[in-house]
C-alpha cells in the first residue's frame, strides 16, 4: 500500500496543528458555530444528535493492520469501543468529545491517516473496487490513480469551497463494484487501441434528493491528462454550479440543466485553455505511486476446493463469504459486518484488533473496507481458509450471508444522525429477525437491500434491488419502498412501489415482495432479473395484499 | 487608515474604494458595474485605477481592460464562496494579470488566506475585527503543498507542478 513520504507526513502534521488552533478558537468563543462548521466539516467532524461524529478517511478502503489496530485503540479510548464503516469505505466514530478531536487526528497522523475532506463541500474520499488488484477481469489496478487523485484533491487551493460535496470513484474492472455511476465523477479504467492506460470519464451521477446516473463525458482520457481534465471539470463546476439552493448545487444538476453535450463542450474548451497551467502528471510520479501497489509476494500454489469434506457451516461460509482470486491457490475473504442482531457496518474494537492480527498472519497485513459495509482480507491462501473461518467465527465475523438479503446497507439513521427522518437500525434488526433462516436466504439468492434514514441517501436506497427510505409523517417513522435499483454494471434507479408503510410493517412487506419473487421467478433467475422481466405491478399487488393500513 | 495583508506583511492600504473619501489622484477601486456605467469618467481618473468584481462576473469580460488596470479586487461575501478562487487563478494564469490581486469581503478570514495566496492573491483585505496576526501565521501554516500554486506562501516542497 501507499506509504507517506516526508511531504505527506508534514502535510497531515500541519493539518492537525491547524485544526487544533481552529478548535481552540471555537472553544474560546473566537469562532461562532457558523464560522467553525465549514472548518470542522473539512476535518470530518459533525455535531450530531447526541454527540460529535468523526468520519475518518480510509482512502479507497485500504488499511494496514497497524492502522486498523490504531482505529480500534482510538475507538476504545476516545469513544465507546466501536465504529461504523460507511458505503464510502470510511469509518465513523459516534461519540468522541469535541475537544479530543485534535488529539485523535494527531494519533491518526502517527499511522499515516487523517479525516481530511470526509465532509464539507469539497472533493471527498476517493473510492475504489474492493477487489482491486486481485480481480480476474481487471484492466488495471485503480488504486494508484485513486492515491494520485487523493493527493491532488487534498486542500486544493481552488476547489476547497465548491458549491457542494464532490465524490469520485475509480473502477478497474468492467464489472463495477464501486457504484461509480452514482458518483459526481466515475472513472472506468480503459485501454486505447495501442494498449495505453486511460479512463472512460463519467460525470453527473449522484443519489440524494434528485438521483441521477452519470453520463459519459469522454470515452478515453489518457492517463497523463488525468489531473488537467479533472481540473477542467471541477473549474466549470466551481464557476457555474448553483450556489443559491443547496438542493440544486451538485454537479448533476448543472449537467442536467446544460445537457451533457453542452457541459462537455464547456469542459473540453476549459481543458484546452487550461492544460498548460494545470497540474501535470509525469510518468515518474505514476511509476512512484504504482510501485506501492505491486502484486504481493504470492507463492506458486495450485487451486483446490478447500470446502471439500468440511462441515456444512464452513461450506456455506466458503460459498458465500469468499471470492476467486487472480492467483491460483488464493481466495479473497469477506469479514461479515452483517451478523444478525448487529447494526450493519458496526465493528467493536475487539473485532478490529482480531482482524488486524489475523490479516497480519494470513493476508500480508492488509485489510480492505467495502462499499457494502464489510471488510475484506484480499489474499488468503486456500489452505488457510478453515483456520481463518474459525478465527472469524470466534469473533462473530463469519455470518455466511454476503450477497444475500441480510447483507444490507444501512446508514446510522435517526439513532445517531441529525439529518435523518426515521430510524434504520431498528428496521435492520426487524429484517434480520424475520429472515433469520439461512436456507431461506440462500433460496432467495442475490438480493441487495439498501436503506437510508432520509433523502440524502447515504444508504444508497435508490440503487438497492429493494430500497428502503425512512420518511417522517407527522412525527411518525414511515418507510417508502423502491424496487429494481442497481449500481453494479447496469445502473438503474428503483421505482417506488406505492404508499409508504409504518415501521412495524417493513419486514413483513419485504417478505411479501420476496415471496412474490419466489412465485414469479424462472429457474435460476435472480430477483433483479425477475423484476426487470415482469415489472413493478405484480410486486405492488403482493406487497399490499394483506396490508390495508398503508396511507 | 485601513491596513491590509500584502505579501505576508501588514501594511497601510494605499487604495480607496469608491464611496470612501477620495482625493483627486488617489488610487481608486471601482465596482465593475460602475466602471461599465460611466466608463468615460473612470478611465479619465487621474490616479491609478482598480476594478472590483463579484462572484458572478466572468473574468474573461475584463480581459482587454486588464493592461490598463493596476488592481483587481475579487469579492468573497462569505467564507464558503468559492468562485473567487477560480477567478483569481484565471486572472493570473490565463489572462496574465500582473497587478495587485486583492481579496475583499466578509469571507476573507484567516482560515482562507492560505488558499487565497496559493491562487495568486497577493493582497488580502481582512474584514474589520479579523485577527491580522492570526492571518499572517496562517499564511505560513503549511510549508508543503500537493498542487502548483503562487509562490507567496512558505511552501518549500510541492508534489505536482504545472
Amino acid at each position: 500500500m501507499y506509504e507517506y513520504d516526508q511531504l505527506d507526513q508534514a502535510f497531515v502534521d500541519q493539518r492537525v496543528a491547524e485544526f487544533r488552533d481552529q478548535t481552540r478558537r471555537y472553544v474560546a468563543g473566537q469562532l461562532s458555530e457558523d464560522e467553525f462548521r465549514p472548518l470542522r466539516l473539512r476535518n470530518g467532524l459533525y455535531l450530531q444528535r447526541h454527540a460529535p461524529m468523526l468520519r475518518i478517511a480510509i482512502p479507497y478502503g485500504l488499511l494496514a493492520s497497524r492502522q486498523l489496530a490504531k482505529l480500534a485503540d482510538i475507538a476504545r479510548r476516545y469513544d465507546r469501543g466501536f465504529g461504523h464503516f460507511t458505503t464510502r469505505q470510511n469509518l465513523q466514530l459516534n461519540w468522541p468529545n469535541l475537544t479530543d478531536v485534535p488529539d485523535i487526528l494527531a494519533e491518526l497522523a502517527t499511522v499515516q491517516m487523517h479525516a481530511i475532506q470526509t465532509s464539507g463541500n469539497c472533493v471527498r474520499n476517493v473510492t475504489a473496487d474492493h477487489l482491486a488488484g486481485i480481480a480476474r477481469d481487471e484492466i488495471d489496478d485503480p488504486r494508484p490513480y485513486c492515491e494520485i487523485i487523493r493527493q491532488w484533491a487534498t486542500l486544493h487551493p481552488e476547489f476547497t469551497y465548491l458549491p457542494r460535496k464532490f465524490k469520485i470513484a475509480v473502477t478497474g474492472s468492467p464489472q463495477d463494484r464501486a457504484a461509480s455511476e452514482v458518483h459526481d465523477i466515475g472513472l472506468h479504467m480503459a485501454r486505447d487501441a495501442q494498449g495505453n492506460i486511460g479512463f472512460t470519464v463519467l460525470v453527473g451521477g449522484g443519489l440524494g434528493r434528485a438521483p441521477m446516473i452519470g453520463q459519459v463525458i469522454r470515452d478515453f482520457l489518457p492517463l497523463a491528462d488525468l489531473l488537467s481534465y479533472l481540473e477542467a471539470i471541477l473549474r466549470v463546476y466551481n464557476r457555474h454550479g448553483r450556489r443559491d439552493n443547496l438542493n440544486k448545487a451538485r454537479i448533476k444538476i448543472l449537467v442536467k440543466t446544460l445537457g451533457i453535450e453542452r457541459f462537455r463542450e464547456q469542459v473540453e474548451a476549459e481543458w484546452q485553455l487550461g492544460r498548460a497551467s494545470a497540474a501535470r502528471l509525469p510518468a515518474e510520479e505514476v511509476a512512484r505511486v504504482r510501485s506501492f501497489f505491486r502484486p504481493q509476494p504470492y507463492l506458486a500454489l495450485e487451486d483446490f476446493d478447500a470446502s471439500a469434506g468440511r462441515e456444512p457451516a464452513f461450506q456455506a461460509w466458503y460459498r458465500y463469504n469468499t471470492r476467486p482470486h487472480r492467483m491460483s491457490g488464493y481466495r479473497a475473504v469477506f469479514v461479515s459486518l452483517k451478523a444478525h442482531g448487529q447494526n450493519p457496518g458496526d465493528m467493536s474494537s475487539e473485532q478490529m484488533e482480531a482482524v488486524a492480527a489475523l490479516a497480519e498472519r494470513v493476508s500480508f497485513g492488509l485489510i480492505r473496507t467495502t462499499h457494502n459495509q464489510n471488510l475484506l482480507l484480499a489474499d488468503v491462501r486456500q489452505s488457510e481458509l478453515y483456520e481463518v473461518w474459525l478465527e472469524l467465527a470466534r469473533h462473530q465475523l463469519a455470518m455466511p450471508n454476503i450477497g444475500t438479503l441480510t447483507d444490507m446497507i444501512a446508514c446510522p439513521g435517526l439513532d445517531f444522525c441529525s439529518l435523518a427522518n426515521a430510524g434504520t437500525l431498528g428496521v435492520a434488526k426487524q429484517i434480520q429477525e424475520r429472515f433469520d433462516n439461512l436456507d431461506y436466504l440462500y433460496d432467495l439468492g442475490d438480493i441487495e437491500i439498501k436503506m437510508s434514514g432520509c433523502m440524502n441517501a447515504c444508504g444508497h436506497h435508490h440503487v438497492g434491488h429493494i430500497g428502503i427510505l425512512g420518511v417522517d409523517k407527522h412525527g411518525e417513522e414511515w418507510y417508502q419502498i423502491t424496487l429494481g435499483g442497481s449500481a453494479n454494471g447496469f445502473t438503474a434507479l428503483g421505482e417506488v412501489i406505492g404508499p409508504s408503510v409504518p415501521k412495524t410493517q417493513v419486514a413483513a412487506t419485504i417478505e411479501r415482495i420476496v415471496e412474490a419473487y419466489r412465485t414469479l421467478r424462472a429457474e435460476g433467475e435472480r430477483f433483479i432479473d425477475t423484476f426487470r422481466r415482469v415489472g413493478l405491478a405484480p410486486f405492488r399487488e403482493s406487497a399490499y395484499a394483506t396490508h390495508s393500513a398503508a396511507a | 487608515m485601513r491596513r491590509i495583508l500584502r505579501r505576508r506583511e501588514m501594511v497601510a492600504d494605499d487604495w480607496i474604494h469608491l464611496g470612501e473619501e477620495a482625493a483627486d489622484g488617489a488610487a481608486l477601486i471601482v465596482p465593475l458595474a460602475e466602471l461599465r456605467k460611466d466608463a468615460g469618467r473612470w478611465w479619465q481618473w487621474s490616479g491609478r485605477l482598480g476594478v472590483r468584481i463579484t462572484p458572478i462576473d466572468r473574468v474573461e469580460e475584463i480581459a482587454e481592460e486588464l493592461p490598463r488596470l493596476d488592481l483587481v479586487a475579487v469579492e468573497f461575501p462569505s467564507p464558503s464562496e468559492g468562485r473567487g478562487y477560480s477567478q483569481g487563478r484565471l486572472l493570473r494564469e490565463r489572462l496574465g494579470f500582473r497587478g495587485e490581486l486583492r481579496a475583499v469581503g466578509a469571507g476573507v478570514r484567516q482560515d482562507q488566506v492560505f488558499l487565497l495566496a496559493r491562487c495568486g492573491f497577493d493582497a488580502l483585505e481582512l474584514p474589520e475585527g479579523e485577527d491580522a496576526d492570526g492571518a499572517c501565521r496562517a499564511l505560513q501554516r503549511y510549508d508543503v503543498a500537493y498542487q502548483p500554486g503562487s509562490p507567496q506562501t512558505a511552501i518549500r516542497r510541492q508534489r505536482f507542478f504545472a
